[in-house]
């Protein structure tokens, strides 16, 4: 049997089946992302002064997505209005565009962008031990300008020094065998031992922690940009260009810390909402790719179908481009409430 | 003569009585100016926010609305919502009006309509 208003649209709403089913799927997904959304509003709102991190994230990379994501709304519009004039060819060619700046944008995303995170120190300071650390927060400074005070000290784990009494050897040395790490006992003081090697990361600390016997006395950082210099004007706002770890080292003690991860999602409810929404909103891309790929294979892609009626084809591009566009209408809100607010 | 034995010839629609728009038809000029629109308007985006314009919320306001008519082109020129059919257009009223509810439902949070009712910490 054939379904009705496959390819030909209904005469008293004007639309084909397919059209009116993708406009109702947005119509959902607006909710969806919405939900998301207002949470990101409730938790800004709600976070205590110096709580919001500004400038933790690469503008230079959401600017070449964004502009990326643009770029491919346009060539699926060029690719359905090349079926619009039956000119096959340059469907091919625009669609094959579009997957490429879909599957860019995921290479950016999870090739530079999210890793870096996942190796990246922060840690809360406790609100009575501050003090002890403005050389690396400058909130006198931040008080005197009028700005939210920090909280925060980040940047790339360099050692880690522990208590040499009490230490399980045994146990601590199969732990640093099986993740690459150096202990030395520290030149100044006999007690401590220092713990250092290139897969230090605030993981592998927070797992050193839990080895029987070991007991963390501080951290010592390459310093960010903003700690290393808390008072420079210059950070006052966000890094136009994101600036990596500097080699300022600084050392946090242990007992001063409130909470300490890297920059996943369990560290903040900054990073918690962020990598929800841009993860979700990364899945869509991917299936928006994968979509696209099928349109556009040699063998699934629509060239029989072009030759049997290729109005049935541009109707299915023009629904995909439907929804490759509502992905590039909520990557235009979450750059700036991410990146640059 | 079948188009799969012509690899080098563009394949041919089968039904060629169908209106096959020209060029001018399909807007293309007009695409590619609303792309290359936002693109930069993704530019004033980023240089707008190293401009102080005297509090952080000030500077949240300009960008949304700046994000508000970058995602106003894109609807109704990539989307075509211009011209679109009334039943498009009914089903957005309600995903906007709905998606507004929501946004209400999570700001009554601040403002404690009902008396006394907030969690108190202290």
């Amino acid at each position: 049997m054939q379904i009705p208003y496959e390819i030909q649209a209904r005469p008293d709403t004007g639309l084909y089946n397919a059209k009116l089913g993708i406009w109702l799927f947005l119509a959902s997904e607006v909710m969806l992302f919405g939900g998301l959304f207002s949470g990101y509003v409730f938790l800004r709102m709600g976070a205590d002064p110096g709580y919001w991190p500004h400038g933790l994230l690469d503008v230079r990379i959401g600017a070449l997505n964004t502009a990326i994501l643009i770029a491919s709304s346009v060539t699926v519009v060029l690719a359905w209005a090349s079926l619009k004039m039956r000119k096959f060819r340059d469907y091919k060619l625009w669609m094959g565009v579009s997957i490429l700046c879909g599957a860019i944008f995921l290479f950016v995303k999870l090739t530079f962008e999210w890793p870096v995170k996942f190796e990246h120190f922060g840690a809360f300071i406790k609100k009575d031990a501050l003090g002890h650390y403005e050389q690396y927060l400058g909130n006198a400074h931040l008080a005197e300008k009028k700005l939210d005070p920090r909280v925060e000290i980040s940047g790339h784990l360099h050692e880690v020094e522990i208590q040499a009494e009490g230490v399980d050897h045994a146990k601590l040395e199969t732990f640093l065998k099986a993740h690459d790490l150096e202990a030395k006992p520290d030149a100044h003081d006999p007690k401590v031992l220092t713990i250092e090697g290139r897969h230090l990361t605030p993981n592998v600390a927070a797992k050193l922690e839990r080895v029987p016997g070991v007991k963390v006395e501080a951290f010592v950082l390459g310093l960010d940009p903003v700690n290393a210099a808390p008072t420079d004007p210059e950070s006052d706002k966000p890094h136009f260009w994101y600036k990596g770890p500097t080699e300022h080292l600084g050392k946090i003690e242990r007992k001063d810390i409130e909470f300490y991860s890297a920059f996943a999602p369990k560290h903040s409810p900054y990073f918690a909402i962020y990598f929800t929404i841009t993860g979700l909103h990364g899945l869509h891309v991917l299936a928006g790719v994968i979509v696209m790929i099928y349109l556009w294979l040699p063998i699934t892609g629509g060239a029989n179908m072009f030759r049997k009626n290729p109005e049935h084809l541009a109707n299915r591009v023009e629904v995909v481009g439907l929804f490759w566009h509502f992905v590039d209408l909520v990557w235009i809100f979450v750059f700036p409430i991410f990146y640059l607010l | 003569m079948d188009a799969a034995h012509e690899p080098a010839k563009e394949i041919a629609p089968a039904s060629h009585e169908d209106h096959v728009p020209a060029a001018h038809d399909m807007h293309l000029g007009l695409y590619l100016g609303v792309g290359g629109f936002l693109i930069i308007a993704t530019g004033v985006t980023v240089l707008l926010s190293y401009v102080d314009f005297g509090s952080r919320s000030r500077n949240i306001i300009i960008a949304m609305i700046l994000a508000t008519i970058k995602v106003g082109f894109v609807g109704a020129i990539f989307m075509h919502l211009k011209g679109e059919k009334k039943t498009i257009w009914r089903f957005l009223f309600f995903t906007a009006f709905f998606v507004a509810g929501l946004f209400l439902l999570t700001l009554l949070h601040f403002s404690d309509p009902i008396f006394n009712t907030g969690y108190n910490h202290h």
